[in-house]
């Protein structure tokens, strides 16, 4: 569908001031049920030419947008206007995106259902009584939801982009670590912070990562090539590797089922299927939950009321009123793992803690390195379940929660890219395929996410 | 064992009691979790601090427009005469 939108507005066949006046009309309509959006510009800045001509693009909120609210999903940072815009977000109104808002999230990303975000929590649109997941959760409302073509800019940590795409029904890439440049990124954990994309199909993923990828000397960290990523590879002769730990008995059987079809589907295409085992999957979790907020402590150090974001008045020391700001700003998820964070990073429990999970990430790389020697992709299920209500959400302890990125982290720690395919559904809800490659693999993903039989 | 009104004070955050009292249960069954990786062997293994081989990425350097004074300072109320303001510190 944005290929087509594409091809009309470059010939002059839509009108862009009436497209653009029904793009808002619908989006604040589905803003008030769904809770999409944090902030939406007054005025949309429309341009037509470019790989993206007259595109609406949605940017989660923790992508800085010149002159437009960015929190991050944070009362901390409640009215900050940038006054500059990400990399990411320069690209892609160069060649023509348009943005319509920024995407609601868990607080810095703190979340893997979005109930942790200070605006208001989105809900799933195919049950609203269900989770969008998180902490993209907006990104993926917005692509599930939205009529009109559009793409969304979506961030992952441990599975942020991967998890709300599951239980949304929609596609999402979350790209090599170092492919896309982090510059303009509300930093959650430096070593693990990923810039991603959404959208209702692999070509529409591909269009936008094109557009956004490459290296920009302002992330030095970022060493990815700008190339073109909508020419899919052949799914025939491929080997398709399906690690055994990702089938475990804490994935539902629904989900199982669903996603072995699917494996299926690709071998009557022409692949090759292969078992394969990733011994050091179970460590994934833990030592993702160290480095990210042992990282993400770090990171919000630097919010204190001063420079931006939430302010109170000026009383007291130094301390007395930073302290006074952060208790105010930060939700509960935030404080947590600002604790947890600042506690691993004590003296003394640096060696124990942060270099140990740096040590296991290393174990992490290597199952995957060796996996992808004989294999092309990696197939597995997103999530492991579908999405879960809010009724049952609330009953879970901080460790359940966690323990929910189980399938998610292990990519995520390593920094492979990985991509949701939607490809069955349980109880009406959406179950999703996860696909993941070695790094800087993008294109032998989305050969197989955009096998054209495969929306059946 | 954690002590979580200390590590908050660290931190530059105020717990009440009862926020005192539930977090430091909730960590304690986090860093529980956290301690499967003691049964771990990791000597001789390297430590990934970044997951891609990465060795000096520089770029050209040349002067580029930087942010003016006033939007430098457009996010905050707490300015004077072109400067930020903070608390006192002495």
């Amino acid at each position: 569908m944005v290929k087509q939108h594409l091809q009309k507005m470059g010939k002059g066949l839509v009108k862009p001031e009436t497209f653009f006046k029904k793009v808002r009309k619908e989006i604040v309509q589905k803003n008030k049920r769904l809770n999409i959006f944090i902030s939406i510009p007054k005025k949309f800045d429309v341009k037509t030419k470019g790989k993206l001509g007259g595109l609406p693009v949605s940017v989660k909120d923790c992508v800085c947008t010149k002159g437009l609210q960015s929190t991050a999903g944070s009362k901390i940072l409640e009215g900050y206007v940038p006054p500059f815009d990400a990399t990411v977000v320069k690209r892609i109104k160069k060649e023509g995106g348009v943005i319509i808002g920024k995407t609601a999230q868990d607080e810095f990303g703190f979340g893997t259902f979005s109930t942790n975000c200070a605006y208001g929590t989105p809900k799933n649109p195919i049950d609203p009584s269900r989770s969008a997941g998180g902490s993209s959760g907006g990104s993926a409302v917005a692509v599930a939801s939205l009529s009109f073509p559009h793409i969304s800019i979506a961030e992952s940590t441990g599975g942020s982009i991967s998890c709300p795409a599951s239980f949304c029904g929609v596609y999402g890439i979350t790209p090599t670590y170092g492919l896309v440049s982090r510059y303009g990124l509300i930093d959650y954990s430096n070593s693990l912070d990923k810039i991603g994309v959404m959208g209702k199909n692999a070509w529409d993923c591909a269009l936008g990562l094109s557009v956004i990828a490459g290296k920009d000397g302002l992330d030095q960290t970022c060493v990815g090539e700008t190339k073109n990523y909508t020419t899919f590879k052949r799914v025939k002769d491929k080997v398709v590797g399906v690690p055994k730990e990702y089938f475990s008995s804490a994935v539902s059987e629904s989900v199982q089922k669903n996603v072995w079809d699917a494996i299926k589907f690709f071998e009557s295409e022409g692949a090759t299927i292969k078992k394969v085992s990733l011994p050091n999957t179970h460590l994934a979790l833990p030592a993702y939950y160290i480095i990210a907020m042992t990282e993400s402590s770090t990171n919000l150090a630097k919010l204190c009321g001063m420079r931006y974001g939430l302010s109170l008045p000026i009383e007291g020391s130094f301390n007395e009123y930073f302290s006074k700001v952060r208790t105010k700003g930060f939700g509960e998820e935030a404080k947590r793992r600002i604790l947890l964070g600042t506690y691993m990073r004590m003296k003394g429990y640096r060696n124990k803690y942060y270099l140990k999970a740096m040590k296991i990430r290393t174990l992490v790389i290597n199952d995957f390195k060796k996996a992808f020697k004989t294999c092309d992709v990696l197939a597995a299920p997103t999530m492991p379940f579908i999405a879960p209500k809010f009724s049952e959400i609330r009953k879970l302890t901080p460790t359940q929660v966690y323990a929910a990125d189980v399938l998610t982290v292990a990519p995520n720690l390593a920094g492979i890219p990985m991509m949701n395919v939607p490809c069955g559904t349980h109880k009406g809800m959406p179950i999703g395929l996860h696909l993941m490659a070695d790094h800087f693999q993008e294109e032998k993903i989305l050969g197989f996410a955009g096998v054209k039989a495969w929306r059946r | 064992m954690i002590d979580v009104k200390k590590v908050a004070g660290v931190a530059r955050l105020n717990l009440t009691k009862a926020e005192t009292k539930k977090f430091s249960k909730e960590v304690k069954d986090i860093l529980k979790m956290f301690s499967e990786l003691d049964k771990v062997n990791v000597s001789g293994v390297e430590p990934s601090f970044h997951v891609i081989k990465t060795f000096n990425v520089v770029r050209e350097d040349r002067v580029e427009k930087s942010l003016t004074n006033k939007e430098a300072l457009a996010n905050t109320e707490h300015k004077e005469k072109g400067f930020f303001k903070g608390p006192k510190s002495v």
